[in-house]
């Protein structure tokens, strides 16, 4: 073994080192891809499994307790009971993670559709009926659309969230980022660590705004009515937030 | 069916009950380190959520707290820790990020509800001569507390989950249990931690459930 130069940072085992950056590029964008997958795929799934529910939920409105019931139980499972819970079922994979981070995001999906539905004002819906909508388009493109916002603000924070989430993967060997913080804990290797946390908080910055930015595109009617409505919240006073989010998931 | 008979197995076990690592231990570790930090952090926030919320000042730092909250992995910031100085003084890496990551909840659960509080109430008491703290102790936090019981609740069941995750970075808890499981590649014990670590989620879930339903009726019922 030769000795390292005195000016190497790796060799210091500092914080923060370029050297690690470079040398471990590839490491690092494997486990970037691999983070941004398993949130991804988990959030979609969530997303898939929420919008018939809330859409039930809003049919048959008996199944609103039930359903709301069942999924704020999931969500007070700590995460690492989660991620073992589902052990037998899938065993050390990434899917386990996947069914895992997607269960936490129905709470806040379904929630927060539901409250985006309910939320569509009576006149628009019986305008839609006045212009001979069925029930089908009416949904399509009249309620859903009016429910984006809601529906954002659930979607945004369980992407946040299960971008958060996904390092504890790390304890079946899928946590992307957190598999470098689990094996940079036990190596004591700083650099890796502060490196792969940043890129956590970093994804997750960058998630939200794109989120953001797509609900603006979907919105369009918001930003034209955006000079009407500061008129009107000055008589009305500020308006109630959709729905009350759960707290943070560890 | 193997599995659920392993685990029950497992959880009959009176050895796995007993001594340094059994699950009675592990319990009294995970909820002497949730009550701590319950305090702290309490002892920390809820002053100046009330004085901000008296003051109608830090909305901005209250929601920017919860965000950031959500956006930073509590598993980074406990293994950020435990590689500092302060990972060589025992508990107190996982004590830190426990609170930190209770503050937020608690912080902005109290200032919502004072800032929530009916104008016109505030209005009256000032009218009827009320000073500042006689108004903050009489009005304000009275009608604030369902909100702020919120908060307390949030943070509690989330320093459960967080106590959890110490297990990760050699902390003690019923987590510990998991990651033991995990080390002795055994499915039951995994399986059987997961499932008491759940239901002692759940049970803190659903005290507090109780709680704010049998509270003083002014906690409860008046405020809507």
């Amino acid at each position: 073994m030769t000795a390292p130069p005195p000016d190497d940072c790796l060799a210091h085992n500092d914080w923060i080192c370029g050297d690690y950056l470079s040398t471990r590029r590839q490491i690092l964008l494997d486990a970037l891809a691999q983070h941004l997958q398993l949130t991804l795929i988990s959030v979609a799934l969530g997303l898939v499994i929420a919008v018939p529910l809330a859409l039930l939920a809003r049919r048959r409105r008996w199944t609103v307790g039930p359903v709301l019931g069942i999924t704020t139980v999931l969500y007070t499972i700590p995460s690492l009971a989660m991620f073992s819970l589902l052990l037998p079922l899938y065993g050390l994979s990434a899917t386990l993670v996947v069914v895992g981070l997607a269960l936490y995001s129905l709470t806040l999906l379904v929630r927060n559709i539901l409250a985006g539905l309910d939320g569509v004002p009576a006149e628009a819906r019986e305008a839609a009926r006045g212009m001979g909508y069925g029930p089908m388009r009416q949904l399509l493109t009249v309620e859903l659309p009016l429910a984006v916002p809601a529906a954002m603000a659930g979607l945004r924070i369980a992407t946040v969230s299960a971008v958060a989430l996904t390092t504890v993967g790390a304890i079946v060997g899928y946590g992307g980022l957190g598999n470098l913080i689990y094996a940079g804990m036990n190596a004591f290797f700083k650099a890796q660590v502060l490196t792969a946390s940043v890129l956590c908080v970093l994804i997750a910055v960058v998630l939200d705004l794109l989120l953001l930015g797509v609900e603006r595109l979907l919105t369009p009617w918001r930003r034209a009515g955006r000079r009407a409505r500061v008129r009107s919240r000055a008589v009305a006073g500020p308006k109630r937030p959709a729905a009350a989010a759960p707290g943070q998931r560890v | 069916m193997n599995t659920v008979s392993a685990v029950w197995g497992w959880l009959t076990t009176a050895a796995n009950w007993s001594g340094e690592n059994g699950v009675w231990h592990r319990l009294e570790q995970h909820l002497v380190l949730t009550f701590a930090c319950l305090v702290i952090s309490a002892l920390i926030a809820l002053p100046v959520a009330l004085t901000l919320g008296h003051l109608g000042r830090g909305g901005a730092l209250a929601v920017n707290l919860a965000n950031i909250g959500r956006a930073v992995p509590t598993f980074a910031v406990l293994v950020l820790l435990l590689l500092t100085p302060i990972g060589r003084h025992g508990q107190w890496p996982t004590i830190i990020a426990l609170v930190l990551f209770a503050i937020p909840p608690l912080l902005t659960n109290a200032y919502v509800g004072m800032r929530e509080v009916d104008q016109n109430v505030v209005r009256a008491a000032r009218g009827m001569g009320m000073t500042g703290a006689q108004l903050v102790w009489r009005v304000e936090v009275p009608l604030a507390s369902p909100l702020v019981l919120t908060g307390i609740r949030i943070a509690a069941v989330q320093l459960v989950a967080t106590a959890t995750l110490a297990a990760l970075v050699g902390g003690g808890g019923l987590g510990r249990i998991i990651t033991a499981g995990f080390n002795l590649a055994s499915t039951p014990q995994v399986v059987a931690g997961a499932v008491l670590v759940a239901v002692f989620a759940l049970l803190m879930e659903a005290a507090f459930e109780l709680a704010q339903r049998w509270a003083p009726g002014r906690a409860g019922g008046r405020v809507r």
